[in-house]
């Protein structure tokens, strides 16, 4: 589904990405784990087109996405629920969730809108008690779901997520995954998960890789990785 | 005539020139709001929307219902395309280099019509005569009726547009948080381009229905321009009920000064209001403090 090929990322002239190759296919959950500054958001965001300046490729379902607008990428299919959540504050919850739907919103199918409007109010109960709340005002987990369901409004194929239990109490995050997957389960979504929190994301994926400064360092399925002398040291603590 | 119905009559003439301003600063807020940036050409948007009209009238012998939209839709043209050729090709300039490109262009404004025009001034009809209205001891000529009522009409179509419409929405959102604009799939760039073309437009309005009460001429805009910037300023940039209390406010405090001080004083006020304003409250004098925070989350 996803292709990356030596995929290299500058800021300036600092290059955040040095040629990251890596596959994730049709209704797998795949995680990326890597310490502070390993270069996890920025793959992330130049999958998502938000990058300054990219090389490589970078094939979603088997066409070449490097270098189209991020608009574009949304409505192939691509969403991404960014680092630091990246709300509408002063809209309400409503207003946020429209919004993702910007990009197939017309008066036609506002039909297919409200219904998948109650089927994020499902998904998460919380959102649907703070229609009219404003976003700045509801709490970190209830603003990370509602970063959730608005990437979810816009009927993705792939989900990407940027760190979505940061700074979160441990039991709000295991509401968010579980509810991650529950969705999986229904839907057979493609999620790409980045996180710092490696026992997490271990636990929940099948295929991860490893990233360290800029570069894929491991890689492999999740039982692989788990028992990984490199992987339990460095990211699960562990002698 | 007493005094109280004088007092009836400054109150009425300042409400008319304060709509004025009124719509200007609310320009002002639009693309302040999308950008960052203060356009420096919006009074001389409110010229152009005047003096297109005017061509369109008495040049062309167009019927005022003609040439006045079709002015007000020439400026909004006038206005996209100023954004999609001095503005939109310096994307990674700072915000204060495009606001000297604006000046660069509201000059270019000023330069073209006095080109074409002269420096004469010119003036329309007005949309439904001129047989003042006695009104408790005053009067009030048609025209400020249509002035307000085009003033009342924009507001509550722009706040329909901005909470009832995507692209209205959409607009709203990219002013909070670009980024995430960009990531719900929302073109920032169209969405910039859309602002200059709506803050135009509104502009050109505003020229078209003051043209009738208040001459016309290649220099209109810059004091107009000034004024509703004041407005904008002391509403709290960027906020649009803020930005229509305030003009009213400014026309309303320069009318009286002219009646009860002396008309000398009367362009002083604005200028002294954004001064103070920018001195004690540079939030504006409606600045709420929370919903500002917010906004900068
Ligand atoms: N906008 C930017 N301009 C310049 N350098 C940047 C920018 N964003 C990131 N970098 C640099 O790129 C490198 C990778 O950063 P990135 O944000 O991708 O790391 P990360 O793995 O997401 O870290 P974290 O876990 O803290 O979110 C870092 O060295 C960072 O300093
Ligand atoms: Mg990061």
């Amino acid at each position: 589904m996803l292709n990356i090929r030596s995929l290299k990322t500058y800021y300036e002239s600092i290059c955040a990405l040095k040629s990251v190759s890596l596959h994730i296919k049709k209704g797998e959950i795949v995680t990326l784990i890597g310490g502070n500054g390993s270069g996890k958001s920025t793959l992330l965001n130049s999958i998502a087109g938000l990058a300054p300046r990219t090389t490589g490729t970078v094939l979603f379902e088997n066409r070449e996405i490097l270098g189209l607008s991020p608009s574009i990428i949304v409505r192939l299919g691509i969403s991404l629920v960014p680092e630091g959540r990246q709300l509408f504050y002063p809209m309400t919850v409503m207003d946020n969730l429209v919004l993702g739907t910007y990009s197939y919103y017309s008066f036609g199918n506002r039909k297919e809108i409200s219904s998948r409007l109650e089927w994020a109010f499902e998904l998460f109960p919380v959102l649907g008690d703070r229609k009219r709340q404003l976003a700045g005002t509801l709490s970190g987990g209830e603003q990370q779901m509602l970063s959730i369901a608005r990437a979810l409004m816009s009927k993705p194929k792939l989900l990407i997520l940027d760190e979505p239990s940061v700074g979160l109490a441990p039991k709000i995050v295991e509401n968010i995954f579980r509810t991650l997957i529950e969705l999986k389960e229904r839907t057979d979504l493609t999620m790409f998960l980045v996180e710092q929190n490696a026992k997490l994301a271990l636990d929940v994926c099948q295929r991860g890789y490893v990233i360290e400064t800029g570069q894929i360092i491991l890689s492999g399925e999740k039982e692989e990785l788990m028992n990984n002398r490199e992987v339990l040291r460095a990211y699960l603590g562990k002698e | 005539m007493s005094f109280a119905s004088q007092l009836l009559q400054y109150t009425l003439s300042g409400i008319t020139i304060g709509s004025i301003y009124a719509l200007v600063a609310i320009g002002f807020n639009i693309i302040y709001n999308s950008t960052g940036i203060i356009n420096l050409a919006q009074g001389d948007f409110v010229m152009l929307g005047g003096m297109i009209a005017v061509f369109f009238h008495n040049t062309l012998h167009f019927p005022l219902v003609a040439s006045g939209p079709i002015a007000a839709l020439i400026v909004a043209l006038i206005g996209i395309l100023f954004e999609r050729f001095a503005i939109h090709p310096l994307k990674n300039a700072s915000v204060i280099t495009l606001v000297i490109i604006t000046i660069a262009a509201s000059i270019l404004f000023k330069g073209g019509a006095m080109f074409l025009w002269g420096k004469d001034a010119y003036s329309l009809p007005s949309f439904s005569g001129d047989e003042p209205i006695r009104f408790l001891g005053a009067t009030i000529l048609p025209q400020t009726i249509w002035i307000i009522c085009v003033l009342l009409f924009i507001v509550a179509a722009l706040v329909c547009f901005f909470r009832y419409t995507m692209v209205g929405r959409a607009m709203k959102a990219c002013s909070y948080n670009k980024r995430a604009a960009n990531i719900v799939g929302i073109n920032v760039n169209n969405m910039v381009m859309l602002s200059f073309g709506l803050s135009a437009l509104i502009g050109g309005i505003a020229g078209v229905i003051i043209t009738p009460i208040s001459l016309i001429e290649y220099e209109k805009g810059s004091l107009l321009g000034l004024k509703g910037f004041g407005a904008a300023v002391f509403g709290g940039l960027g906020n649009m009920g803020g930005a229509v209390a305030a003009g009213i406010l400014i026309g309303l405090l320069e009318s009286y000064s002219a009646g009860l001080l002396s008309s000398g004083y009367k362009d002083a006020v604005a200028l002294i209001i954004l001064l103070l304003v920018l001195f004690f409250r540079p939030g504006g004098i409606f600045a709420r403090k929370e919903v500002q925070k917010l906004k900068h989350y």
